[in-house]
């Protein structure tokens, strides 16, 4: 469980000026410039030094409780007449992927000497895993998230609690992701000497991007290891993952980058379908633009303001993409799709019949594209199923109803 | 012709006063008589924001205002149509403010030859990197006759306060602390860092923005820069104004007299 480091020139890797393609940067106000420049010239010395390698890989293993298994699907294999093997994200610690870039981040912030620390959340995933590493390293934590957000993730509010952090609620602008990413740069802003922001995406100014796709490419390259085991060969046909601002689909694609045999598919939320006014399929609705300090595809307005996205996940309810996934998109290298609320929800229904896992509502548009792929029943397909369903109950309840 | 803020500092090197306001705030058409006020009040410069969904650097009373005048109707197209003519009766350096992804959006160039058309003597974008204008931009704002001006902080260093100086035209923007807009911090504490600054003998005027909000912190900011900078007190004090020129004249009365 090594973070990569050495991932030499690839195309589709960051450059040294912190852009992939035409996209990426770091568009920060003056104010944030020290500390995103502290960042920027020190992330690589801090992720390569064995001892911080140990330790990261210590907690993965121990207290994460890495490796997750890669399932072979059987029933669902029949069903879609092809290998589908499941990366069980869900299994992790706080049941998602999301705990393995807290983990890094934690370790990276103690070694920069910070002692108080801030994150933004959607759903509550990323600010769960947040407050759970802070408890863990016994630092300070403040989560923002969307007064919205917090009405509709009051289990996840209680465990940030409960787990110690401090959650504010964020009452600017949209009131969701977007606007609690918002505050907690001002936050950072404000407290420009002793904070860590551990941003739970790969978006945001360079070196966050690449920093987080580090800490999540232990997702592939575990599936390489594992899928060699099982079938004598580490590269399958597809790898498939939802995409919001894109980390699990980042950890995922990340040792496949430059293996161009291997398919790459990310799945964005269509909502109620992309031309409906209530989506966040961002590849498809977006142009050019800076989010959260980052140059990448964005959803705006012909005046330049930034639109409010709409997905039944509020994990990808994000107006833009991470800058490598938009990289990604305008070169070919991955194909980007969609799935809406409706087909998102059937197939979350569908993997808990068929292979007794409930998915969290992200994870099963990964799964609902597996209907639209041309598959032949010798495809071997890896999907990551990123996080466990339990805090989507009340939306899979609500919908069966019906 | 010489850029109006240059002509400004040429005649006046203490004491500048630069307000700030939301464009299309606190109602649609509000831009033009609060900008006339200001003028006729005594403001030297007027900062005009262009008000932007997701206002990073800003503290809360500048956010609300931004999206008062979004609901309002404001946009750029709107702003440049508000715009247009105005040099017939205001004479005061006007600056424009805002974030870099709506200029973007309208395309950089088409932005700066429209601001040259009105009358607009520079811009401050605060989330446009030092690196990226040079390389990218400088050369447009310049075709312009645009002056860029860029912040500097106290956690700046002096090595890249003098390359930010070198880029800068008219005048540095001096954030007097580390903060989003209309934090209250002791302006006590900020004067070892406002005391460097005049140490450096920069080639800009110096202008302290961030926190300054009635007399006696404009005095303080004045006695160690050129001037300063308020916005959030000023978007306060005409948020309810029921008569902006009224407002205006009792606002500055108190700063400068």
């Amino acid at each position: 469980m090594d973070i990569a480091i050495n991932t030499g020139n690839s195309r589709y890797q960051v450059d040294k000026n912190g852009y992939y393609g035409r996209f990426g940067g770091a568009y920060i106000p003056e104010m944030l410039y020290p500390n995103v420049h502290e960042l920027q010239t020190k992330y690589l010395d801090i992720l390569s030094d064995p001892s911080f390698q140990q330790e990261f890989e210590a907690l993965l293993k121990d207290y994460v409780g890495r490796p997750s298994p890669l399932y072979f699907a059987k029933r669902l294999s029949e069903k879609y007449k092809a290998k589908i093997y499941l990366k069980r994200e869900d299994l992790n610690h706080t049941g998602a992927h999301k705990v393995n870039n807290t983990i890094g981040q934690i370790l990276l912030a103690k070694r920069l000497g910070k002692t108080r620390i801030i994150a933004e959340t959607g759903a509550g995933q990323h600010g769960v895993a947040t407050a759970t590493v802070c408890a863990l390293m016994g630092l300070e934590c403040v989560v923002y998230m969307g007064s919205i957000d917090i009405e509709r993730q009051a289990p996840n509010v209680a465990r940030m609690k409960m787990l110690g952090a401090t959650v504010v609620p964020a009452t600017s602008g949209s009131k969701t992701l977007k606007d609690a990413t918002n505050e907690a740069i001002r936050d950072w802003i404000n407290n420009p000497v002793d904070t860590h922001y551990i941003l739970g995406t790969a978006a945001g100014p360079h070196p966050y991007p690449d920093m987080v796709a580090r800490f999540q490419s232990v997702i592939s390259e575990e599936i390489k290891k594992q899928l060699l085991e099982k079938t004598g060969s580490a590269h399958p046909d597809y790898v498939v993952a939802c995409i919001g601002g894109g980390s699990n689909a980042a950890g995922a694609f990340f040792h496949y980058l430059d293996e161009e045999e291997v398919k790459l598919v990310a799945v964005e939320a269509g909502g109620k379908g992309v031309h409906s006014g209530f989506s966040a399929a961002t590849t498809q609705l977006g142009t050019i633009g800076i989010i959260h300090a980052s140059k990448t595809l964005l959803m705006q307005t012909s005046d330049g303001q930034i639109v409010e996205p709409h997905s039944i996940s509020a994990g990808l309810d994000y107006p833009g993409i991470g800058p490598m996934h938009a990289h990604l998109y305008e070169s070919g290298r991955a194909q980007f799709l969609d799935a809406t609320d409706e087909e998102a929800l059937a197939a979350g229904y569908e993997l808990s019949l068929l292979e007794g896992i409930i998915p969290a509502m992200e994870s099963a548009h990964a799964l609902a594209k597996l209907k639209d792929l041309p598959l032949n029943t010798d495809d071997v397909v890896v999907v990551c199923l990123s996080g466990r369903g339990d805090k989507d109950l009340d939306t899979y309840i609500r919908n069966m109803k019906k | 012709m010489q850029n109006r803020i240059d002509q400004l500092f040429a005649k006046k090197q203490h004491g500048v006063l630069n307000i700030y306001c939301t464009a299309g705030f606190p109602k649609l058409n509000d831009t033009l008589p609060v900008m006339t006020a200001l003028q006729q009040h005594g403001a030297d410069l007027i900062e005009l924001g262009m008000p932007f969904s997701d206002p990073l650097a800003d503290g809360p009373v500048i956010q609300d205002s931004s999206t008062k005048a979004l609901q309002n109707g404001m946009s750029l197209h709107t702003l440049f149509t508000q715009l247009a003519g105005f040099r017939q009766t205001i004479h005061v350096p006007v600056i424009l403010m805002g974030y870099f992804n709506p200029v973007l959006t309208y395309g950089v160039e088409a932005f700066c030859a429209k601001c040259a058309e009105v009358g607009i003597d520079g811009i401050i974008v605060p989330d446009l990197p030092m690196a990226e204008y040079e390389s990218e931009y400088r050369t447009v704002f310049e075709k312009y006759n645009l002056h860029l001006i860029f912040l500097v902080t106290p956690e700046t260093s002096e090595e890249r306060i003098r390359k930010i100086d070198s880029l800068s035209k008219g005048f540095l923007y001096a954030v007097s602390s580390s903060s989003t807009t209309g934090k209250d911090k002791n302006m006590n504490d900020q004067q070892a860092y406002f005391e460097r600054l005049k140490s450096l003998q920069l080639s800009n005027p110096v202008l302290i923005g961030f926190g300054i909000k009635d007399k006696a912190t404009f005095d303080t900011a004045s006695a160690y820069a050129n001037g300063a900078i308020i916005g959030t007190a000023f978007i306060k004090a005409i948020e309810h104004s029921q008569d902006i020129d009224k407002t205006v004249e009792t606002f500055i009365s108190g700063i400068i007299q």
